[in-house]
């Protein structure tokens, strides 16, 4: 049995995660199965010559670009869904698929259960109008309009009355805090005022699925970092279905609930951010993770064990802590930690284990 | 090996060299081939695509009819239709509305007034551009008011803006269409280029026989003239926008009408501007040209003041459209930079109704005080007879050490280089500019270009077309001798930067007319004139592409030589030339269109080439020669250009930079 395979095992015989239990009950917003993108062949083309069977090498030589390979994977309401990857691992034609943004080759993609691979494209308009709000790299911001009227152009665009868009507008403004710019134009803003416009403006219509593509890769790290906090702020009260892309796998660990790993085209690995480090699929992956303090991941859910005593001396930790978080604490604590969850005592850390995994022992 | 490869790279240009060398000794030995010898084209060769070009217009206008009612016939109704808005604004700017002609002439209301005009004008120019646009208004303006030229002015200004207004409309059309059907583009751009080339004196006869003698004719051949840049800049625009803001644009759900409508042409906006800037100073150079087919104003001004050799007052009237030019440029560029830098919330334009209350206000006021409708002509100025008299004292005083440079530049430089250009065997020039353009690029261009040549050929033009190509070499040599260490010199100085775009664009800026009036009053008639003139206009490409070229070398690649060692020159040879190489050729070539389209205007001054003939054709109103010579100088600068761009394409990608 290898280490990896361990730590594992105590995650899965611990405690199963609440989050994850009620995730399976969830409904499914999104479903993608068998989703490819190839750049350069018609769909007709592709089946013809059975493109789900050929190599790069044999893509090549019809002159083809297989962007995205084989993509499946299920994503739930209310689930921060992470895609990440490195620059050309094909994430961002994925997330363009998703949103129809491309035609995929081959494959399909339901959104509440509708298929949308083969959408007319008034129904895309109408999925657009009143489902999918996303957030751009650089901003993608109109130049020629104010704040408020970045704001509120998706819904100007359907037709709402000017009364009601203005309204709702305002709202969004003091949303993401731009309470006093709302006349400004985008060049006198900074980068992380543009994308909190552009964060607005994606909720202005109340989409159900919430797409950010790459939305604080352009940003400084401070502000990034803001803006991260902002999205988790966001999402706590809205509880969107949100889909969103980075190359950081620091960020990734940070907001996701399951992050899917992208390669050469292919997803390689679905997981939670703590499965992906103690079980990794590859050694991609394995290389990716590596320099991830497990203590930033793990929970003390995650390790501690089930109560034996209600009267544990000292201070108490909580069940959805990092390790990393409750750090100083295991020092000055005893040898066992009590454990609470909405106030009542669900478990015991075990302070040796805590130590292990803050010295990111992977055993 | 490596011998053999380095042999290997160098064979195109080997075994070319050696062709072109037994071509040039079988055709001076006056070997024959098929009965003809190979220097001159042989008789049967040249068609009569003169005649057949000019029936075939005649037929056009006078024969084919739509209905019952023959081409001509629409046309010349479209024009009558046409002529409307133009004479309203013409009423409404410069001439107020009339009745009754010479002794009986009533005025029943006055145009706007000057003061009103200029007065909105400079408000405008300060919320634009701040004190100093407001300053070269005010000073502009004034200078058309105080030296009588105000009224004609305005006729021209009225033409401009029907110009402006049609065409900018016309080219974001074709524009958008290209934008969105790849077909309509390739056509688009096919026939642009071609329109871009050829002179503008070829749209005249043609425009002439279709519409007339009149102000709708002259507005209907500048709007052909000033359409392409804006076909082109509409569809760079539009492909310029951001990916992200169109992706935003479908995902917030617009239709394809918002989409365009709403996000991509806003977004677009500060490239269009620039392309209406473009339009406008099109329209403005045109102006002199469109009065010989009945365009008033200024530019009639002008060209009666160089018939009658009245320079002084062809200069005065020319500086009249210089300045009407230079506001004009100078207001649409600071609206492009506005767009671009990004809007300000702080800067509100001035309501409307202020403009209308102060345009208004000063022509009530006319009512009662009738200087404020046209200056009184007691009261203005005048420098014409200051500068008739300077000619002559710079005539008087100088003209043996300017006849002697003319003398021997004619005799010692540029008639041998003519004669031998015109003693050429088409066959070797044919297979030359063949050969070339395989080299550079493969057997498509070659094709492209032999075929262009061969055309030339074919037409009948042959020699006129050499000297063509004799007098675009001599004005590219001066212009590039001058223009380029100047453009080092600039480049390697940045307090000079500066000052000497302000002059280039100001030097691009006057029509091309005006280049010909010092070279006429110092050298007279001839080739000399107009080669001097062609250089002087063709010089301000030279000039920018240097600059630009050495400005955009990373200054990270000039410091890795500086601290390899590098003495200055050395960085200049090993690092600055190469890589400014292709944009040198770029500017090279933009030199080149610039003079061929001047070519036409030199004429005037009595040269022997294809602008000649066009010239000829236009007064002669022959259709047919003046379509085919024009097509002619468009057949070698698009040799040239696609040979150059060709060559640069090559180094860049040598370079690995995109283009």
């Amino acid at each position: 049995m290898t280490n990896a395979s361990v730590l594992e095992m105590n995650l899965a015989g611990g405690h199963l995660s609440a989050p994850a239990a009620t995730q399976e009950a969830r409904e499914t917003i999104l479903s993608v199965s068998g989703l490819w993108k190839v750049f350069g062949a018609s769909e007709k083309e592709f089946n013809q010559a059975n493109g789900t069977q050929l190599s790069d090498e044999e893509f090549a030589a019809h002159g083809w670009t297989a962007a995205v390979k084989d993509a499946t994977f299920d994503v739930k309401q209310g689930e921060i869904f992470v895609i990440m990857g490195l620059s050309g691992s094909g994430k961002s034609t994925l997330i363009r698929s998703l949103t129809r943004l491309n035609t995929p080759t081959a494959g399909l993609l339901e959104i509440d259960g509708q298929d949308i691979t083969h959408a007319t494209p008034d129904k895309l308009l109408e999925l657009r109008r009143k489902s999918l709000g996303m957030v751009f790299q650089n901003f993608a911001l109109l130049p020629n309009r104010t704040v408020e009227s970045n704001i509120s152009f998706p819904l100007e665009i359907q037709g709402i009355s000017k009364e009601d868009y203005s309204a709702r507008a305002q709202e969004l403004v003091d949303l993401v805090g731009l309470r006093g710019r709302e006349d400004h134009y985008p060049a006198e803003l900074s980068g992380g005022q543009q994308q909190r416009v552009g964060i607005a403006r994606s909720l202005a219509t109340n989409p159900k699925i919430w797409v950010l593509d790459e939305p604080f890769s352009a940003l400084d790290p401070l502000i990034r970092n803001d803006l991260q906090d902002e999205v988790l702020r966001l999402q706590a009260t809205l509880h969107k279905t949100v889909i969103f892309i980075t190359h950081d796998l620091d960020e990734a660990m940070k907001i996701a609930d399951r992050i899917a790993i992208m390669e050469n085209g292919r997803i390689v690995q679905i997981g939670r951010p703590e499965e992906l480090i103690s079980a990794p699929a590859d050694d991609y992956v394995k290389r990716f993770v590596s320099k991830v303090p497990l203590a930033k991941v793990t929970r003390v859910k995650h390790i501690m064990s089930s109560a034996s005593t209600q009267d544990l001396p000292g201070p108490s930790v909580s069940a959805n802590d990092t390790i990393a978080e409750i750090g100083p604490l295991i020092i000055d604590a005893g040898t066992d930690i009590p454990v609470t969850e909405d106030g009542k005592i669900v478990g015991v850390l075990a302070k040796e284990r805590a130590i292990r995994v803050l010295a990111g022992a992977r055993d | 090996m490596i011998k053999a490869m380095r042999f290997a790279m160098h064979t195109p240009w080997l075994v070319f060299v050696l062709l072109v060398l037994v071509l040039f000794a079988i055709s001076s030995n006056s070997v024959s081939l098929f009965g003809t010898n190979l220097r001159s084209i042989p008789e049967f060769m040249i068609l009569p695509l003169s005649d057949w070009a000019g029936n075939a217009l005649n037929w056009f206008a006078r024969e084919a009819s739509i209905g019952s009612l023959t081409v001509q016939t629409i046309t010349r109704n479209f024009a009558e239709l046409v002529n409307w808005p133009i004479t309203a604004l013409n009423m409404l700017l410069a001439d107020g509305i009339v009745t009754g002609a010479g002794f009986n002439k009533h005025q029943l209301m006055p145009p706007l007034s000057w003061l009103g005009l200029s007065s909105a004008l400079v408000l405008y120019s300060y919320f634009l551009g701040g004190r100093r646009l407001a300053w070269l208004s005010a000073i502009g303006t004034a200078y058309l008011v105080f030296f009588g030229l105000w009224q004609h002015a305005m006729t021209t200004l009225a033409s401009v803006i029907m110009c402006v207004i049609v065409a900018a409309g016309l080219g974001l059309f074709i524009g958008i269409a290209s934008y969105r059907a790849e077909k309509v583009e390739i056509a688009s751009r096919v026939v642009m280029n071609v329109m871009q080339t050829v002179p503008i004196f070829s749209y005249l006869v043609p425009t002439l026989l279709l519409f007339g003698y009149g102000p709708s004719a002259a507005l209907l051949a500048t709007v052909l003239y000033a359409l392409p840049p804006m076909v082109h800049a509409t569809v760079l625009a539009l492909k310029s926008v951001p990916t992200e803001i169109r992706e935003y644009g479908e995902i917030a759900g617009s239709t394809k009408r918002q989409l365009l409508w709403k996000v991509e042409l806003p977004a677009a906006l500060p490239m269009l501007t620039v392309g209406l800037n473009q339009v406008v100073m099109m329209s403005l150079n045109m102006v002199i040209i469109a009065s010989m087919i009945g365009a008033g104003g200024l530019g009639y001004d002008v060209l009666r003041a160089l018939r009658r050799l009245d320079i002084g007052g062809g200069l005065e009237a020319g500086m009249g459209i210089v300045v009407l030019a230079v506001i004009l440029d100078r207001i649409t560029q600071a609206a492009a930079r506005r767009q671009s830098a990004g809007l300000n919330h702080e800067v509100r334009s001035p309501r409307p109704w202020l403009y209308l209350l102060i345009i208004f206000g000063a022509t009530g006021a006319s009512f009662l005080l009738p200087a404020l409708q046209f200056w009184p002509e007691k009261m203005m100025l005048s420098t014409a007879p200051f500068w008739n008299e300077s000619i002559s004292f710079i005539n008087q005083h100088f003209f043996d050490q300017m006849e002697a440079l003319r003398n021997f530049s004619l005799l010692h430089i540029m008639n041998p280089f003519r004669d031998f250009l015109v003693e050429l065997p088409f066959v070797l020039v044919l297979l030359t500019l063949g050969g070339i353009a395989y080299v550079l690029s493969g057997i498509r261009l070659a094709a492209i270009v032999m075929g262009m040549t061969a055309f030339i050929a074919v037409s009948g033009f042959w020699e006129a077309a050499m000297i063509s190509v004799y007098l675009t070499a001599c004005s590219v040599v001066i212009a590039v001798l001058i223009g380029f260490p100047f453009g080092v010199y600039i480049a390697s100085s940045p307090r000079l930067l500066k000052p000497a775009s302000l002059l280039l664009d100001t030097l691009q800026t006057l029509p091309t007319f005006i280049y010909l009036l010092p070279a006429v009053m110092l050298f007279r008639n001839g080739d000399f004139s107009a080669l001097i003139a062609i250089a002087c206009y063709a010089i301000a490409p030279a000039i920018r592409y240097t600059i630009h070229g050495l400005r955009s070398v990373p200054e990270s690649r000039i410091e890795a030589a500086i601290m390899a060692g590098c003495t200055p020159t050395q960085v200049f040879r090993h690092v600055k030339i190469p890589s400014a190489y292709p944009t040198l050729l770029l500017g090279l070539n933009q030199t080149i269109m610039m003079a061929l389209s001047m070519l036409v205007i030199a004429a005037l001054v009595g040269t022997r080439d294809l602008g000649q003939e066009v010239y000829i054709a236009l007064t002669r109103a022959e259709t047919g020669n003046g379509i085919i010579a024009g097509l002619g100088i468009a057949a070698i600068a698009l040799i040239s250009d696609s040979l150059l761009k060709a060559w640069a394409a090559k180094k860049q990608h040598q370079l690995g930079v995109k283009p």
